[in-house]
């Protein structure tokens, strides 16, 4: 039988890199300072998880303004969506054996 | 069950959380149904009285004064429910430590404003054409339509509550003079049995 571990993305074995990607598959766009809120960890945590995750392709970062503030929003990447849901099915299939 | 078995299961819950979290507006409090459908039975009562005045009096009371007072009376309660909503869902935000406004909340906002606006527009034309049947259903339908397309950005619950209306707007089509009782019903029974089911729901435990 194959080894179900092997389809789990290294990737995704931190808690705030799977809470980034599973808000920004459900949403079309994501600021900074919501991720934040939602994933409650600190600013510096939050940046270097998502440089990992921008440097794999999985999101990609838009720098923007609102009025002179700067707002930069988070989008999920093709491959991003794709390499999440390999980690769901994984995940499923795991806990499928184990039950 | 082992410890890989246990923290893909937190994995998933985490996962679950967020997506429900990031999605979904769902700071949104029993209490403020609770205090809208108060502030709709408050407003109705008045109204009542109002009308009660008006065909007590003689003959030649002012029917353009009576249609002008129950507006005053409508748009307040409407303000009102409006704050007091606004307030518990504050007062709930607060409490579980997550922003008000955000991606969500302007979410919700944009698809329940937009079929209560052309409701809205709808309804000032009826007024001022006389159409003063249809108003009550008008005002039940359009709430509903709007609640059951705001449901998808907040508790799935409130998809309901919309139904309900629909239906309550549909039959008073059927009791048009029983309109004020029929609009009591709608927009002050159902919020009150909604807000106490939403507070039994999710709000007791934290109430307490």
């Amino acid at each position: 039988m194959k080894n179900p571990i092997q389809h789990l993305n290294k990737i995704f074995d931190s808690r705030v890199r799977l809470g980034i990607m599973s808000a920004l598959v459900v949403n079309p766009s994501v600021n900074f300072n919501e991720l934040k809120e939602l994933i409650e960890v600190t600013d510096g945590n939050l940046a270097s998880h998502l440089k990992t995750l921008e440097e794999n392709g999985y999101v990609k970062v838009e720098k923007g303004f609102i009025g002179r503030k700067t707002n930069t929003t988070y989008k999920i990447t093709k491959a991003g969506e794709k390499a999440f849901k390999n980690h769901l099915d994984a995940l499923e299939k795991m806990i499928r054996s184990i039950s | 069950m082992d410890t890989t078995g246990q923290s893909n299961l937190d994995a998933i819950r985490d996962i679950r959380k967020i997506m429900e979290r990031s999605s979904r507006f769902i700071s949104l409090s029993g209490w403020s149904g609770i205090g809208a459908g108060l502030c709709a039975i408050i407003g109705a009562i008045v109204a009542n009285r109002t009308m009660q005045q008006y065909y007590d009096a003689d003959r030649n009371a002012c029917f353009q004064c009576l249609v002008a007072d129950l507006v005053l009376i409508a748009s307040a309660v409407f303000v009102a429910a409006l704050i007091v909503a606004f307030l518990f869902t504050y007062l709930k935000s607060r409490k579980d430590g997550v922003a008000i406004w955000g991606t969500a909340a302007r979410r919700l906002l944009w698809n329940t404003m937009l079929p209560m606006v052309a409701g809205g527009i709808i309804i000032w034309k009826m007024l001022d054409l006389g159409y003063y049947e249809l108003i009550v259903s008008s005002a039940l339908v359009f709430y509903g339509l709007a609640l059951v397309n705001g449901s998808k950005y907040t508790m799935g619950e409130v998809r309901y509550l919309g139904y309900a209306e629909i239906a309550t707007g549909v039959i008073s089509l059927f009791v048009i003079s029983r309109g004020l009782y029929v609009w009591a019903f709608g927009f002050g029974v159902l919020h009150i049995v909604y807000g106490i089911s939403m507070w039994w729901k999710y709000d007791r435990k934290t109430d307490q």
